[in-house]
């Protein structure tokens, strides 16, 4: 294998360019992103509290990036994926002998708000800086759609900067399908604590405001006041530049439990990736930092290798820190539910989710260390 | 030097948080025992709750790797070392000489 070409630059890209050069690859390696690379996660947190910058979020430092003696292409975006090559937007073809696919996921948008401004989503830098801005313009009320763990974060910090704060959440119990009902219930009670409303079990219906946001109509006929809405409802592998590839894509590019497609010159990693689980006995596309970072290893070995010599089977792990807890999973949510340290009400304990005599996952506030050992017993 | 405890009560692939100015723990892995700097130089996290194993630390958050000798991270997200400080063991017990920070390059 003489050339590489990595497309997409974020921590899957990024990682599997350094396991590459790990792991002895010495050609021509070609990285092409429509950003550098950086650090997503404290984008909800503590960049939008002003904690960190933007210099803080570089995921290496410019000794690291020089060290993987790439060919960068940064600011651009891949148009398609052919036999000739991977195609740029600015019509420069690149021919490998090996792609890695790690574009990524965009923040969902909602239709109704398109023309909207001061509605926001938060998946990029840029998404955060705007947020940012937009939250700057003094004390103001915040609609947050979604409940999940950016929405609650997004929520958390915008009520720390002073402002008054509902979450808006169609799912009766917030995170249910994650965490289950039980745990859901008590995150969603973080809210409340935090000052902050949520009303659950009600979804968005429209927005109200000629150019600007100035409501959330919602399904039951009320209308919450808003001067700033962020949409905190998921996310959308980008695989259009894959039309046309040859490659099988249903949410995501399909791959085996490698991370390798039906060619195994490709592989795919990241949230781009809908992968074959052998822990779950499905595929499944695992949207979260540590299988970026996990993942990567995995698909590059089998790369190298020419075929699926090695799988990816490592537990799900996610982090959330919201109105200042540090909240940890790991694993799949069951409904036999067991808290085995601490006590809810305190909301400082480790959860354990059993399948029959064996551990499927944890749980934990404001916990890292029983956590930390009970995830290892998985 | 300062007493972090004996070393009966430290036992291997444990960790203790010694209270300071800027707090510092002291590990117990398979070749000894270290103290480094206690907060994850990537994120507010504290390393005495982390996972020991060999002669590394890893963060109990984001699973970045410090070499309890050199305090040098190997992997991400941590991309920066955290401080080493020196381990006396005597009469069973275990000082860590806190004064005596070893700054990494």
């Amino acid at each position: 294998m003489r050339t590489v070409a990595v497309v997409g630059t974020s921590l899957a890209g990024l990682r599997a360019a350094q396991e590459l050069r790990g792991r002895g690859f010495d050609g021509r390696l070609v990285m092409i992103g429509a950003e550098p690379p950086y650090d997503r996660p404290p984008l909800s947190k503590d960049f939008l509290l002003g904690k960190v910058s933007a210099e803080d979020l570089a995921l290496a430092g410019q000794d690291d990036l020089a060290a993987l003696d790439a060919e960068w292409h940064l600011g651009v975006r891949a148009e398609r994926l052919g036999a000739a090559g991977v195609t740029l937007e600015d019509g420069t073809t690149i021919a490998a002998d090996g792609y890695v696919v790690a574009t990524g996921a965009a923040a969902r948008t909602l239709d109704a708000a398109r023309k909207l401004n001061g509605v926001h989503t938060l998946r990029t830098l840029d998404d955060a800086v705007s947020l940012k801005q937009g939250l700057a313009a003094g004390p103001g009320s915040v609609v947050v759609i979604g409940a999940g763990f950016i929405g609650a974060e997004v929520a958390s910090a915008c009520r720390l900067l002073g402002h008054d704060v509902t979450v808006i959440e169609a799912m009766p119990v917030p995170l249910a399908p994650v965490i289950g009902p039980e745990m859901g219930t008590v995150c969603a009670g973080l809210h409340a604590e935090g000052d902050v409303r949520l009303i659950a079990g009600v979804p968005v219906a429209g927005f109200a405001g000629a150019d600007r946001v100035t409501g959330v109509r919602l399904a039951d006929g009320r209308e919450i006041p808003a001067d700033l809405v962020v949409a905190g409802v998921g996310a959308r592998p980008a695989t259009e530049w894959l039309t046309g590839s040859g490659l099988a894509v249903d949410d995501g590019v399909l791959v085996d439990s490698g991370c390798v497609t039906a060619n195994p010159r490709v592989i795919a990693v990241g949230d781009v990736a809908r992968y074959r689980c052998r822990l779950r006995g499905r595929r499944v596309r695992a949207e979260h930092w540590t299988a970026a970072n996990e993942q990567a290893g995995v698909a590059v070995a089998n790369l190298l290798a020419g075929e699926t010599v090695t799988h990816f089977a490592r537990h799900g792990y996610f982090w959330s820190d919201q109105y200042g807890r540090r909240l940890q999973f790991a694993g799949v949510a069951t409904e036999d539910v067991r808290i085995v340290e601490g006590d809810v009400a305190s909301k400082r304990f480790v959860a354990t989710y059993h399948r029959g005599e064996s551990l499927a996952g944890v749980f934990a506030i404001d916990s890292p260390r029983p956590f930390t050992r009970l995830r290892r017993a998985l | 030097m300062i007493r972090a405890c004996s070393v009966s009560e430290l036992p291997e692939g444990e960790a203790l948080r010694l209270d300071g100015p800027v707090p510092v723990s002291v590990f117990h892995a398979e070749g000894g025992f270290y103290a480094l700097d206690d907060t994850c130089s990537h994120q507010d996290a504290s390393l005495a709750d982390g996972w020991i194993e060999d002669c590394y630390v890893e963060c109990p958050l984001h699973a970045a790797r410090f070499d309890l000798r050199t305090g040098v991270p190997n992997c991400l997200p941590a991309k920066n070392a955290v401080r080493t400080y020196p381990v006396v063991v005597a009469d069973g017990v275990i000082y860590v000489d806190t004064e005596a920070r070893r700054d990494v390059a």
